[in-house]
């Protein structure tokens, strides 16, 4: 039995990042403009669902934003990048123009899936941003397909899949997990672990005490990292996106992370204390943890982050107007997109 | 023209098509190394290399979706669901996700995949086991379902429907796995989705089938000869979208229409087809559409009692002369 173990890939787990990296200023500086403006892009989404400008569910990235920007600069565009309910952010981090993930949350038809996706559905095949998936977990065997195709073509790209923490509850992710540690596909398969499927604490649902343990049922590579600190999340994402590329291979990395607003915008959020939100937002908020790093090392000042800030607010508000003044799709597109053209 | 199985009938379809376009490959339990577990995929690991053709752990929903991926990313799956009844297992990946992507991302994907093997009773499998998908699968729009009837139309529409740029319910049946057929060999033998089939012409009664239970229907109007009854036995063959206007033309030549399924009645491909019959051709009806079905009982395990909750041929052969009113009721 132990010879028989012994034969197995090893599995090896990344817990921060190895040492102190010299990074561009000038990456800093973008990390720091995506961050802000992602948190701003979500405010305005929140305010305009509340304006009622669009309906449906909303769920929203606040505070989870480190782990959009940090995979975003870890990935090449033909990579290819899958997400859940929760990924406005996500779309525009892979390229899709804000104002068209806009537009789409209005059901506009400049929005990048014509107005007929909305706020869970958002998808670019130009981007490789192959959606925004609604259905918990639908997407991580999906991503194993993507994946499959990948090494079918002999390329070296790498697919991401993103999930929230419930998903690792799904069978749809062991059956997935499984196919992609059988089969060495080189998949990225990221949980965004912020602690609440809904409003179930996930130490209520699950029998391990880490995410990350389920990869050891698949004998598959495996990381937990600090999603709070974009840093962490890019170099821990840049070294592994470069392992599958090298040799291709799933690897499960729990990303720890927490959002601020409720799971969709009609939580009541009783199931969790202020204190405990409060703590995130003064104590491990990305921003203002990538603001200090960016003053220590002598980057930006704070009157520079406070104009990159009042920037992003301005291109949120940008976007808006933008899907404001996009057109209503024509309702005879309600009959379009069904089947595609037989050749 | 050959003699074939219908099991060899299928798998050449795919070989043809494999052969000519790289794209596509097969996946599903058992489809590799055991040769299919019905054998419809014979031969294929042997001729096409395990790079296209690929045993699946048993993860029905997980195959599934790694074929959609598959699939947004331009590959072309053939996926064999062992039997249907597992397949329903895949429903969330096939309903949710094969069926709908292209629609709610505006457009921007074609799926072009195929999902197929045995739906409907076999013999003495008991109730999960035997049941009937095509009410369920017809009524999801974004994917177009197929159920042939001989092996001749199985490899020309099931070579359609690997061709085809949306996802493709290919429903087969266990009961016919064996049975022989005339089948082209013309490389470019296809049959259109869409396309249905006069298996038998005739002019008092149309009688409309699908699948194995078609068999029993030629059996049926066979008897119904004997007593001077031409009945005209009409197989529509791709169940989602319906040739409706085929159907319809023979009734307006009958004026007489029997629709027999092997599914539940309830909402049903033959509840359709008996509602769009009514309403285009009320003018040209001589008597209301009678229906045989399937009882609302589950598929029971007994022989005997498997049989009896059927359309059989007395049923069928009743139900014919009740649209003429010759069962003695009138």
């Amino acid at each position: 039995m132990a010879k028989k173990k012994a034969e197995r890939t090893p599995v090896r787990r990344v817990v921060s990042p190895p040492e102190k990296p010299v990074y561009d200023p000038a990456l800093l500086k973008e990390m720091y403009q995506e961050l802000c403006f992602y948190r701003r892009f979500e405010e305005r989404v929140g305010l305009a669902y509340n304006k009622r400008k669009f309906a449906g569910f909303c769920h929203l990235h606040i505070g989870q934003e480190a782990v959009a920007v940090g995979v975003r600069h870890a990935l090449r565009d033909d990579d290819y990048v899958l997400g859940s309910y929760r990924s406005h952010t996500q779309a525009i981090a892979k390229g899709i123009p804000p104002e068209q993930v806009m537009a789409e949350l209005f059901g506009k038809v400049d929005g990048c899936s014509r107005g007929k996706g909305g706020s869970m559905h958002m998808f670019s095949a130009e981007n490789r941003f192959y959606g925004g998936h609604g259905i918990v977990g639908g997407q991580v065997p999906i991503a194993a397909g993507i994946g499959f195709a990948i090494r079918y073509r002999e390329g070296d790209q790498i697919c991401v899949c993103f999930m929230g923490d419930a998903a690792t509850n799904q069978g749809a992710f062991h059956e997935a997990l499984n196919m992609a540690a059988t089969w060495k596909l080189p998949v990225l398969y990221i949980i965004e672990n912020n602690k609440y499927g809904m409003g179930t604490d996930i130490s209520r649902t699950s029998s391990v005490d880490h995410l990350w343990k389920r990869a050891l049922a698949f004998d598959m590579e495996h990381s937990c990292i600090d999603g709070m600190n974009v840093l962490s999340v890019y170099e821990n994402c840049r070294k592994v996106a470069e392992d599958i590329r090298k040799e291709p291979r799933p690897h499960l990395m729990e990303i720890l992370t927490y959002r601020y607003r409720g799971h969709s915008v009609s939580d009541p959020g009783t199931y969790r204390t202020k204190d405990e939100v409060k703590d995130y937002q003064e104590n491990k908020d990305p921003i203002k943890l990538m603001g200090k790093y960016l003053v220590a090392e002598g980057v930006a000042d704070e009157d520079q982050l406070k104009a990159w800030s009042d920037e992003a607010k301005e291109k949120a508000k940008e976007a808006e107007a933008f899907a404001d003044a996009s057109p209503q799709p024509d309702v005879s597109e309600a009959w379009e997109h069904v089947l595609a053209p037989s050749t | 023209m050959a003699e074939l199985t219908f099991r060899q009938a299928l798998g050449q379809a795919m070989a043809e098509e494999m052969e000519k376009d790289p794209d596509i490959f097969l996946m599903g339990e058992e489809v590799a190394k055991y040769d299919g577990a019905y054998k419809v995929t014979k031969g294929l690991l042997e001729r096409f290399g395990p790079r296209r053709v690929w045993d699946s752990p048993i993860s029905e929903n997980g195959f599934a979706g790694l074929a959609v991926g598959a699939a947004m990313a331009g590959l072309k799956p053939v996926v064999e669901m062992m039997t249907w009844n597992f397949g329903i297992q895949a429903f969330d990946q096939i309903v949710n996700h094969a069926a709908k992507l292209r629609y709610m991302s505006g457009g921007q994907f074609a799926m072009n995949m195929v999902f197929r093997g045995p739906n409907g009773n076999a013999h003495m499998l008991a109730a999960q086991h035997s049941q009937f998908y095509e009410p369920m699968i017809t009524n999801v729009p974004g994917m177009l379902v197929v159920s042939p009837s001989t092996p001749a139309d199985g490899k020309g529409l099931l070579k359609a429907a690997i061709r085809e740029n949306n996802p493709v319910i290919f429903l087969e049946s266990e009961m016919m796995y064996a049975m022989k057929g005339e089948v082209p060999d013309e490389a470019d033998y296809v049959i259109p989705l869409g396309q249905g089939d006069i298996k038998r012409p005739g002019e008092h009664v149309t009688l409309i089938a699908w699948s194995k239970v078609l068999h029993r229907v030629l059996q049926a109007a066979a008897e119904l000869e004997k007593e001077g009854i031409s009945a005209e036995v009409v197989d529509p063959r791709t169940l989602q979208p319906l040739d409706e206007e085929l159907i319809f033309a023979s009734v307006r030549k009958t004026h007489r229409a029997v629709v027999v399924e092997e599914s539940w009645g309830f909402a049903s491909v033959g509840a359709q087809i008996s509602d769009r019959i009514q309403r285009e051709c009320f003018d040209d009806l001589d008597a209301p559409v009678s229906r045989v079905c399937a009882d609302f009982v589950h598929i029971p395990y007994n022989e005997a009692q498997e049989e009896a909750v059927f359309p059989d041929v007395e049923k069928i052969v009743q139900a014919a002369k009740g649209v003429l009113y010759m069962d003695g009721t009138r």
